[in-house]
């Protein structure tokens, strides 16, 4: 069992998977949620290169998880602009409160 | 020893992404994130991914969670410093949560995985420019591409509008709005002016705003 092997890290992404999801159904901050969504997408990264490690040979599974990376960047930074205009006209960031599409 | 270090950075990352789940205060959540990325990174270190180890560390603890604090501390209003929050619909999700666990770890733990020969960890930097650029190049240069995008996107969003709508929107306004300007100056000009001319001054002023 202190063997680390590939249900290990497969265990560790399902838990930070799980962790997201709670999050992001459960919480009303547009900016926690986003949060929610950087935590599954590692989850996903994570599983990535632990299948690279354990079940093939290549490296093709660390260049996956790299464009994760790459998309999960541009989401940040689109999300989290959005997040900031959104703030900008409504005054809250909570989602259950912005219900328009303009002011 | 190598798993004790394992379990103590395993353990790490999925205590704060509980504590990021069930947190209600938001900073504490952004902190909370900061060690669960810096566990996935010493699993990718673990996994022998350097470069990725690497790249995790630069790019989410150095940009994108810098990104989220920045958000959280400008999206809360100075004068309401609770920046807690309450859970909604705590159960559902809770219930959605533990069945996707569930649900993983069975297919994690009951699946016989045809594990390849462990393959001794070595410096993948190298390899992993070389695939980027000869098979994958595609896909690299798309990533560029959707980089750029996203970057000129998000300055095209948080761009703010008004003093730049102000400025030009005057001076446009003035040059057409000659006519309709006229419409309070000529009616204005023929109030105060003579009993007399006073009616045929605030007529022809307003027959020139509709003209």
């Amino acid at each position: 069992m202190l063997e680390i092997g590939l249900r290990h890290y497969l265990t560790l992404a399902a838990l930070l998977l799980s962790a997201g999801v709670f999050t992001v159904i459960s919480r009303r901050n547009a900016v926690v949620i986003l949060m929610g969504v950087e935590l599954i997408l590692n989850a996903a990264a994570l599983s990535f290169v632990a299948f690279s490690r354990y079940v093939t040979t290549g490296i093709v599974g660390q260049l996956v998880a790299v464009f994760v990376v790459v998309v999960a960047a541009a989401e940040a930074a689109v999300a989290l602009a959005i997040v900031l205009a959104i703030f900008r006209n409504f005054q809250t960031v909570h989602v259950n409160q912005v219900d328009r599409l303009r002011k | 020893m190598g798993g004790m270090i394992w379990y103590l950075f395993a353990v790490m990352a999925g205590a704060s992404a509980v504590v990021v789940a069930a947190n209600k205060n938001v900073v504490h959540c952004g902190f909370a994130l900061l060690f669960t990325l810096l566990g996935v990174g010493a699993m990718y270190a673990f996994l022998g991914a350097d470069f990725l180890a690497a790249t995790q560390m630069i790019v989410y603890v150095g940009g994108i969670l810098v990104l989220v604090l920045f958000a959280v501390m400008m999206t809360h209003k100075v004068q309401a410093v609770r920046l807690r929050e309450e859970l909604i619909q705590p159960f559902a999700a809770l219930g959605t949560a533990l069945l996707v666990l569930a649900l993983i770890l069975l297919v994690v733990h009951r699946t016989a995985w045809p594990l390849a020969a462990g393959h001794e960890p070595a410096p993948t930097t190298a390899q992993i420019g070389r695939e980027f650029l000869t098979t994958f190049l595609f896909p690299f240069e798309f990533a560029s591409v959707l980089l750029l995008v996203a970057m000129m996107g998000a300055a095209m969003i948080i761009r703010d509008r008004k003093p730049r709508e102000a400025s030009p929107g005057d001076s446009a306004a003035e040059v057409p709005g000659g006519p309709a300007a006229g419409l309070p100056g000529g009616s204005a000009a023929g109030l105060p002016g003579g009993p007399a001319t006073g009616l045929p001054g605030g007529a022809s002023g307003q027959a020139q705003g509709g003209a």
